[in-house]
């Protein structure tokens, strides 16, 4: 018991770290995708599609993160059905973020004017080819900015991975204090280390925001 | 669903359309035909029903009740294919509706390459002689907000031109313009009737509703209060009219 913060302590904690980025990796990417599904399911012309997509992210909003996480792993572990905390863990946090790119991204969708799908089916382009060529190319300008600054709440909101017993950077760190005893130092070094994790986001999220203020869109410039 | 084409038969035609949103009634049993080659303008106050009215023949509304027929399209009856109806129609909005992320290029070879299958080096002459058509050929390479709203309606018109429509609908299309640049657009809608473009404008410029129009229909409350040569609009004859046109409303 004690000692001093050592080498080895640092290296776990940047193995942890490590595992932040992945689950965050993990989450995004399939956040993204289910995302995605549910953003054309919102606006789907058919009712029932789009009144479950509402149920699911109402479900999803209205429900703490942390529940989401003990209902994956304990929860399902009670019904039988054991999960290892990487897959309770992302699977979780994929569902939530889901769920709230989802509806970033439909709202995004449904700002680009009504006038411009006029444009493009008085063009007679087909639905898939009004969506595809017309309406996401902007709609991705407008979701550019809030969908990088919730990239940002993701990757801290890992840290709620460590109630699962999932050793990532919080958890790692509870693990190298409780050998050591030194709370202060540190849980500071992994409030520096969620820093400069999310900062660099941050930055380009308001990088970005600038940018499109001038209304050209110079990064999405087609080819 | 077949093509009429003999030139006996309107290129537009519609029969008693009836259309509310909600309680409101804005077409009342509207009728009127154009014929190849024809200009016509419908003309009537804000709330009318003009702009519903062509609306309606491009399908961007449904109606109630009533036969619209376009290009031999039965666009009133439920199942009629939207995407050949409107390759035969070409639409131009008040507000150009160009498409902000593409060049001028890029939005008018967009629907000759993804609706009529057409290969990039072809669609591209077809930017070059369409632009050069409503002259801005220059302005093949910038993107719309780099244009004025006379050169942005312009391309607008240009790319509606690219479809090869039979019939071209323009909707308010000089209402965000002023004078300067409304002459610019009012020059290429010119020359295009002058080409022998069938056309239908719902306008405010009664100036040149009377210069260009083959016939006019003027709208009251969801009618058709009024029709004939241009020469309604110096010699009215319904109250309506006279006061529409002696109030001077040519803006509202």
């Amino acid at each position: 018991m004690g000692g001093h913060l050592n080498i080895n302590h640092l290296l776990f904690l940047g193995h942890g770290a490590l595992w932040t980025i992945g689950l965050s990796l993990i989450a995004l990417i399939g956040g993204g995708i289910a995302g995605f599904v549910i953003a054309l399911a919102r606006i789907s012309p058919l009712r029932s599609v789009r009144l479950l997509s509402a149920a699911y992210v109402q479900l999803i909003q209205g429900t703490p993160l942390l529940v989401i996480l003990f209902l994956g792993y304990f929860g399902l572990a009670a019904i039988g059905l054991k999960v290892s905390p990487l897959a309770a863990a992302g699977a979780s946090l994929t569902l939530y973020v889901a769920a709230y790119l989802g509806e970033i991204w439909r709202g995004s969708i449904q700002s680009v004017p009504k006038p411009q799908w006029e444009a493009a089916e008085g063009l007679a382009l087909s639905r898939t080819q009004r969506m595809m060529k017309v309406i996401l190319p902007q709609a991705i300008r407008i979701a550019t900015p809030p969908t990088v600054g919730f990239m940002v709440q993701i990757i801290k909101n890992t840290s709620l991975a460590s109630v699962v017993g999932f050793v990532e950077l919080m958890r790692s760190g509870q693990i190298v204090n409780n050998s050591l005893f030194e709370p202060f130092a540190i849980y500071a070094i992994i409030a520096v280390v969620y820093f400069a994790m999310c900062y660099p986001l941050s930055l380009f999220s308001q990088r970005l925001e600038r940018r499109l203020g001038r209304g050209r869109a110079d990064f999405l410039a087609p080819a | 669903m077949q093509q009429i084409t003999s030139p006996a038969t309107p290129i537009v035609s519609l029969r008693d359309v009836q259309k509310s949103f909600g309680p409101l009634r804005v077409l009342d049993g509207v009728s009127f035909a154009v014929e190849r080659g024809e200009v016509l303008a419908v003309i009537g106050r804000s709330g009318s029903g003009k702009s519903t009215a062509l609306r309606c023949i491009d399908r961007f509304e449904k109606i109630d009740c009533g036969e619209i027929i376009v290009c031999g399209h039965r666009v009133d009856l439920p199942d009629v294919d939207l995407r050949a109806l409107r390759q035969d129609v070409g639409i131009v909005f008040q507000s150009y509706n160009l498409f902000p992320h593409l060049t001028i290029e890029q939005n008018i070879t967009l629907a000759p390459c993804s609706v009529k299958r057409m290969s990039a080096s072809r669609a591209k002459e077809l930017a070059h002689k369409v632009l050069a058509q409503v002259g801005l050929e220059e302005k093949l390479h910038a993107y719309p907000e780099q244009l004025s709203g006379g050169q942005q309606q312009r391309a607008a018109i240009a790319r509606s031109l690219a479809m090869q429509p039979k019939v071209m609908l323009f909707d308010e299309v000089t209402s965000a313009l002023d004078p300067e640049l409304t002459a610019e657009v009012l020059k290429v809608i010119e020359q295009l009737a002058r080409d022998g473009m069938t056309m239908v404008m719902v306008t405010h410029e009664m100036g040149f509703a009377k210069g260009i129009a083959d016939r006019i229909v003027f709208m009251h409350r969801g009618k058709v209060h009024e029709t004939g040569s241009a020469s309604i609009l110096t010699s009215p004859k319904t109250p309506e009219l006279v006061q529409f046109v002696g109030t001077g409303n040519l803006k509202s």
